[in-house]
């Protein structure tokens, strides 16, 4: 059961190929990790999957549920949250500063609201379904402040936040859009040892949920525990797909960390590139 | 002592530039003698004030500066918060009151006029600059629709205020989503720019386009307001307010119902502004100022939310328009220069983007103050320009910089300034 199968994917900016000739899939319900070294193309890749770079060549197929594909390279940039379910966050935080933690929730849902607004125009006059949906809305809303431990901080400004929790929010924020896909670009990076275990946690949660997970990650401690599934690109190529087991003991990915000829742990030097 | 020794350097080097300055201006004096021919005459004494001037004040910022730091601004802030609880609805009240008080002279209830018409341009504006952070020099784009749209749809077809009101709005609106979809992909300087060139070639075409318009001649003839039907005649008789309530027409009667009709105006504009920015579509155009990447990611589609806040802004831009016209009777190009757009502009930035009532105190200022310091003549310029200067000085993200939230779980906490971002279009 795929939920994303990515087929040929190239994507050229100008000269420079940054993704080439790339195909994978993820299976629904798995956490998928996508790694490799810096430049490898992963965040690129991340680009054409959220509908941020449309790819020179190639195909990208999302299974929002049972029985139904959308190809994503064909939408529009905003159509992707809503029609092929994909939600992700971003290497460097972005979340809506000057706005509180809910309101940043709130912004999240904002296509499940506006349809309950009649084009604004009830929603002004304070009649139709608008104010039953807002209350749904909220009730989401805390739901996920619950699990990202953030609903003592519910009023706050979202750019007061402690990194940490900023980046709890940003996830927050991408599940209030109830997506398929989750894509996570380096959610563990800038977390301390406690952060960490604590976003794997959430992540399990997530996946428990029945969403499934996309993300980069350098933080090898992260992706050896939590992922199902592991594939790995080397300047724009896929050298290796497979289990946490299959990847650590496959010689291409060695030779990527480590340069050729060197011996196994790919531990140490990765953790150190994940500034 | 250092810090003093330092503060007298910084001190000494303004008050060499403003010698460097005021040299030629007030040290030179350009005279007329006797044979008619031009001289140059000295005036020293006003140099030397001035350079001292300089001096002194520059000293006194400097201490200020050191002993009362970034503190007071809060402080104020907070004030203003507080203050602006009981301060909105008593000025509200006041300005239902006002043109009732008895012996007012007319000139206020007319200044009251103008001021509400620049608050409620100031609110329209609000919504494109303050909430979207879309920054946009041609507002006076849309209210020139508006006042034209009623004074040939009036004359032409010969309906009233009321029914070409909706009108003039919606022709607005749609000229709102005509500028708005060629700029969408540009953000901050390049938008104003574009935005700046839209309200010339408004003009432009309004002045040239002789046939309709009437070119700088402007056009004349539009109907007044009426009250449910009645008219305002100095003459009275049936028909008119006047008559129909057995009193002596006067010309206060007029104005005030000129300053109720636009008072009405202004307050659906804010009251539609209130209401739009607890609802998804006023959170997203926040969220668009906030972060235009991250709305794309969560679905929203940003072409159309910035195109509602141009429509929407645009629509009360034509609703002040209208209310514009039919109080002057005569529209010409004249009054939709570029410097309306930038008042306005500087209204909204002054009261602090995106706070309503900020807005109203702003326009009081920009627009009441000149006004009040007629007597002062040739010097009012000057005080209300030294008076602005030292407004952002102090206050450089306006009046009320604070942002209230539209929901909140517990009780809701104003966010500070520094969080809060201002857009790049």
């Amino acid at each position: 059961m795929t939920v994303l199968a990515v087929t040929d994917l190239t994507m050229r900016f100008g000269g420079l190929t940054a993704v080439n000739d790339v195909s994978f899939s993820a299976e629904r319900g798995d956490i998928t990790a996508v790694i490799g070294p810096n430049g490898a193309g992963k965040t690129t890749l991340f680009n054409c999957i959220t509908g941020f770079y449309k790819p020179t060549v190639g195909s990208i197929v999302v299974s929002p549920e049972v029985g139904k594909i959308v190809q994503l390279e064909k939408l529009p940039g905003h159509a992707i949250a809503r029609k092929g379910k994909v939600a992700r966050t971003f290497q460097n935080i972005r979340l809506f500063g000057g706005m509180t933690v809910l309101e940043n929730l709130m912004v999240a849902q904002h296509n499940a609201l506006q349809s309950a607004t009649g084009f604004g125009v009830l929603g002004i006059l304070g009649i139709g379904g608008y104010r039953a949906a807002e209350r749904r809305a909220v009730e989401l809303a805390k739901h996920w402040l619950e699990q990202t431990d953030l609903l003592d901080r519910a009023d706050d400004p979202a750019g007061a936040l402690p990194y940490g929790a900023q980046r709890r929010l940003e996830i927050a924020r991408a599940m209030c859009t109830e997506p398929a896909l989750l894509c996570l670009d380096e959610p563990a990076a800038g977390l301390n040892p406690r952060e960490s275990a604590g976003l794997n946690e959430l992540l399990l949660k997530i996946r428990g949920g029945g969403c499934s997970l996309l993300l980069i990650e350098h933080d090898m401690g992260v992706v050896m525990k939590i992922s199902d599934h592991i594939v790995v690109l080397d300047h724009g190529k896929k050298i290796a797909d497979g289990t946490p087991a299959a990847i650590r003991t496959n010689p291409a990915v060695i030779a990527a960390y480590l340069g050729e000829g060197d011996e196994d742990d790919p531990d140490a030097p990765v953790a150190e590139s994940a500034a | 002592m250092n810090a003093l020794l330092e503060d007298l350097k910084d001190a000494a080097a303004a008050a060499f530039f403003a010698l460097l300055v005021f040299g030629p201006f007030i040290g030179l004096r350009l005279t007329d003698n006797d044979s008619g021919n031009l001289g140059i005459s000295t005036r020293p004494e006003g140099l030397v004030l001035a350079v001292i001037g300089v001096f002194v004040a520059r000293l006194a910022i400097l201490a200020w500066g050191r002993h009362r730091p970034a503190k007071l601004a809060t402080q104020m802030g907070v004030q203003a918060q507080k203050a602006g609880k009981f301060l909105a609805p008593a000025v509200l009240v006041f300005a239902v009151l006002m043109p009732l008080t008895p012996g007012l002279p007319n000139a206020y209830i007319d200044l009251g006029v103008l001021i509400m018409t620049y608050v409620m341009l100031g609110w329209g504006l609000n919504i494109v600059v303050g909430l979207a952070g879309l920054l946009d020099l041609g507002y006076v784009a849309f209210y020139a629709v508006g006042a034209y749209s009623f004074a040939l749809i009036s004359t032409t077809f010969g309906l009233g205020f009321w029914e070409c009101l909706p009108i003039a709005g919606i022709l607005a609106a749609f000229w709102g989503m005509c500028l708005g979809f060629p700029v969408l992909r540009l953000r901050g300087d390049y938008l104003a720019i574009v935005t700046l060139a839209f309200g010339e070639i408004i003009r432009l075409v309004i002045t040239n386009w002789v046939s309709l318009t009437g070119g700088p001649n402007g056009l004349l003839g539009m109907p007044q307001p009426t009250l449910f039907g009645l008219k305002f005649s100095m003459v009275g008789g049936p028909g008119t307010f006047a008559g129909f309530f057995g009193i002596t027409p006067a010309p206060w009667q007029r104005e005030a119902f000129l300053y109720y009709v636009i008072l009405l105006l202004a307050l659906l504009t804010n009251w539609v502004t209130m209401r739009l920015r607890r609802q998804p579509l006023g959170r997203a155009w926040e969220a668009l100022r906030e972060d235009e990447i991250a709305c794309r990611s969560l679905g929203i589609n940003v072409r159309n939310t910035k195109l509602t806040a141009f429509a929407i802004g645009a629509f009360f831009g034509g609703f002040a328009g209208c209310f514009f016209s039919a109080r002057q009777g005569f529209i010409s190009p004249d009054s939709f220069t570029f410097i309306e757009s930038a008042t306005v502009l500087a209204i909204v930035v002054l009261g602090g983007a995106g706070s309503q009532f900020g807005v109203v105190l702003a326009a009081c200022v920009m627009i009441g103050v000149p006004q009040m310091l007629q007597s002062l003549q040739i010097y009012r310029m000057l005080i209300f320009g030294i008076a602005l200067v030292l407004i952002m000085v102090v206050r450089p993200r306006g009046f009320i910089s604070t942002r209230r939230p539209t929901i909140a779980l517990g009780k809701a906490k104003s966010i500070g300034a520094d969080l809060v971002a201002q857009g790049r279009g």
